[in-house]
């Protein structure tokens, strides 16, 4: 676990941390409300004797005690859907409404996608986008298990991203030329899921590192040129480099009119604040806004987030 | 499947486009596309087979891709439109027997009062594996029918509407076909699951 060594600097907990990142995670699902009450899934839960604890901060977020989702009726229905706990925040932190049209520019497999659809109650318009096609038709399958008939699956590189398929730059009625909100889940060096795979951090290097800031900017940047003023973005990573993180949001501060906005994730969650140094850079004091996800803190993966909004 | 991928169709009969998106017609007199069914027979078909109320689709726009296979997408957008997915796939149509999918009889199915047949829990058990069985109790139609039990969870305290499951209070699992005394699973490999 070399690379972690890295961030001895910025916890003074730092063994704690450590620790955390050696015991493996519990099985966690989201109640998929479009489908089922959280009451009901946990009724269902309960009458099948599969035993689980709700977290402190999300109702709708449960811990199993023993063996994975896959084997329920609530599950089977499609009222449940396997998804680390610390990656139901990002949508929260997006709080799509009812009725808006959302892009998630990095989309498979389709967890957050099918949350965002579910806290805009199945209506409006969600795009889900992912580069890669394999991945995508696990975001289908998970999306159209869960019910959700609001999105729409594109597949392009989101860095230039184009509405035409929407009818952007035609006079047709339905045509649509911004979005009211974006995230961007991007792809990264995956550090915050070393409790899930233990073997996460085998391939590590700065270099790889340094070559994926690159998609990450420029998906960011996209995602914030195609919502339109006012309109909200969030940028998230399951990973702990700042170099992909608060470098990402400072970078994109200055090359595109947009400012990082306060957030707080739901009470009993807890989280640490974006760092404005790092190896002799400096960042834009805004990028403290930002919430890193240490997995010691709430005993979850790890985690990055940070609320955007696009102005004029 | 036909089609040249672009939506640009020169030859004067406008044919099917197995490769974008493109709206159903509200109804069989706005038909271009030969055989491509209408909005409104969709709509029927539903009503007619399962007694699920036309209102249900309001809020959905239906769409074709491939040949006869039916989407239902809570928003509207142009057509064609050249995208990976649109909504949810709701039934094949363009075939003598149209056939629903899992995923459509499980969100719009609760409404359904017509060709439900409810299995009790080592029968559910065995249709969400894949198996058929033999059902001679049942004595609705033949054809596609919609497999249905009684699941755990008191739909009555439930807080979100659409999720009661009011209509005979069982829940869908899935799409069977009803032939001689015999319910087959339709379900598809990938939503199989042993629950026993
Ligand atoms: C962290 S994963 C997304 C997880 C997903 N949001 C979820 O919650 O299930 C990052 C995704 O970005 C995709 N990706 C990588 N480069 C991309 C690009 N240039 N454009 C679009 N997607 C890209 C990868 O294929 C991968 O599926």
């Amino acid at each position: 676990m070399q690379p972690l060594e890295r961030y001895a600097s910025l916890l003074s907990d730092f063994d704690a941390f450590r620790a955390a990142c050696d015991r493996p995670l519990p099985s966690v699902v989201r109640v998929n409300t479009l489908k089922a009450s959280v009451e009901r899934a946990r009724e269902a839960l309960d009458a099948e004797g599969v035993a689980y604890e709700v977290t402190d901060w999300h109702p709708g977020v449960l811990r199993l005690d023993e063996r994975g989702p896959g084997t329920s009726w609530p599950y089977f229905h499609g009222w449940l859907h396997g998804q680390e706990e610390v990656s139901a925040l990002p949508a929260l932190a997006l709080d799509p409404q009812p009725g808006e049209v959302v892009w998630d520019a990095c989309a498979a497999p389709g967890s957050k996608t099918s949350q965002i659809a579910d806290l805009m109650d199945d209506t409006g318009l969600l795009v889900g986008n992912d580069n890669n096609l394999g991945r995508l038709s696990a975001l289908r399958h998970n999306a159209e298990r869960l019910g959700v008939t609001n999105l729409a699956v594109t597949n392009q590189d989101a860095r230039n991203f184009s509405l035409k398929p929407f009818g952007d730059r035609t006079e047709q009625p339905e045509r649509i030329e911004a979005f009211d909100r974006a995230l961007v889940d991007a792809p990264c060096s995956c550090e915050g899921t070393i409790r899930k795979n233990p073997d996460a951090l085998d391939r590590w290097s700065l270099e790889h590192i340094k070559g994926i800031v690159g998609i990450q900017k420029g998906i960011l940047r996209r995602a914030i040129q195609a919502t339109r003023p006012g309109g909200t973005v969030v940028y998230s990573t399951c990973t702990f480099a700042p170099e992909e993180n608060e470098a990402v949001l400072d970078h994109v501060l200055r090359e595109e009119d947009c400012e990082i906005r306060p957030w707080e994730p739901p009470e009993g969650f807890e989280t640490d604040p974006g760092v404005t140094e790092w190896k002799g850079e400096e960042y834009d004091p805004s990028v403290q806004l930002a919430h890193r996800v240490y997995p010691h803190r709430n005993d979850t993966g790890g985690f990055f987030c940070a609320r955007l909004e696009v102005m004029t | 499947m036909s089609g040249d991928g672009t939506g640009e169709n020169a030859s004067s009969t406008p044919e099917n486009d197995g490769q974008q998106f493109d709206r159903l017609p509200a109804t069989a007199d706005e038909r271009v596309v030969p055989g491509r069914p209408s909005r409104q027979e969709v709509v029927s078909w539903w009503a007619e087979r399962y007694e699920i109320s036309p209102e249900t689709w309001d809020g959905h726009t239906f769409w074709e891709k491939g040949n006869g296979k039916l989407w239902a997408f809570a928003a509207d957008t142009v057509s064609p439109t050249d995208v990976e997915g649109l909504g949810m796939r709701i039934l094949r149509a363009r075939q003598e027997h149209w056939k629903p999918s899992t995923n459509a009889v499980q969100r719009f199915g609760r409404e359904a009062t017509k060709n439900v047949v409810v299995l009790d829990v080592d029968e559910a058990t065995r249709f969400a594996k894949g198996e058929d069985q033999e059902l001679p109790r049942w004595d609705g139609d033949w054809g596609y029918v919609i497999a249905a039990h009684e699941i755990a969870g008191d739909s009555e305290a439930s807080e979100t509407p659409r999720a009661t499951g009011e209509a005979g209070d069982v829940e869908p699992i899935g799409v069977g076909l009803y032939l001689h005394g015999e319910l087959r699973s339709t379900v598809p490999k990938g939503r199989r699951e042993d629950l026993s």
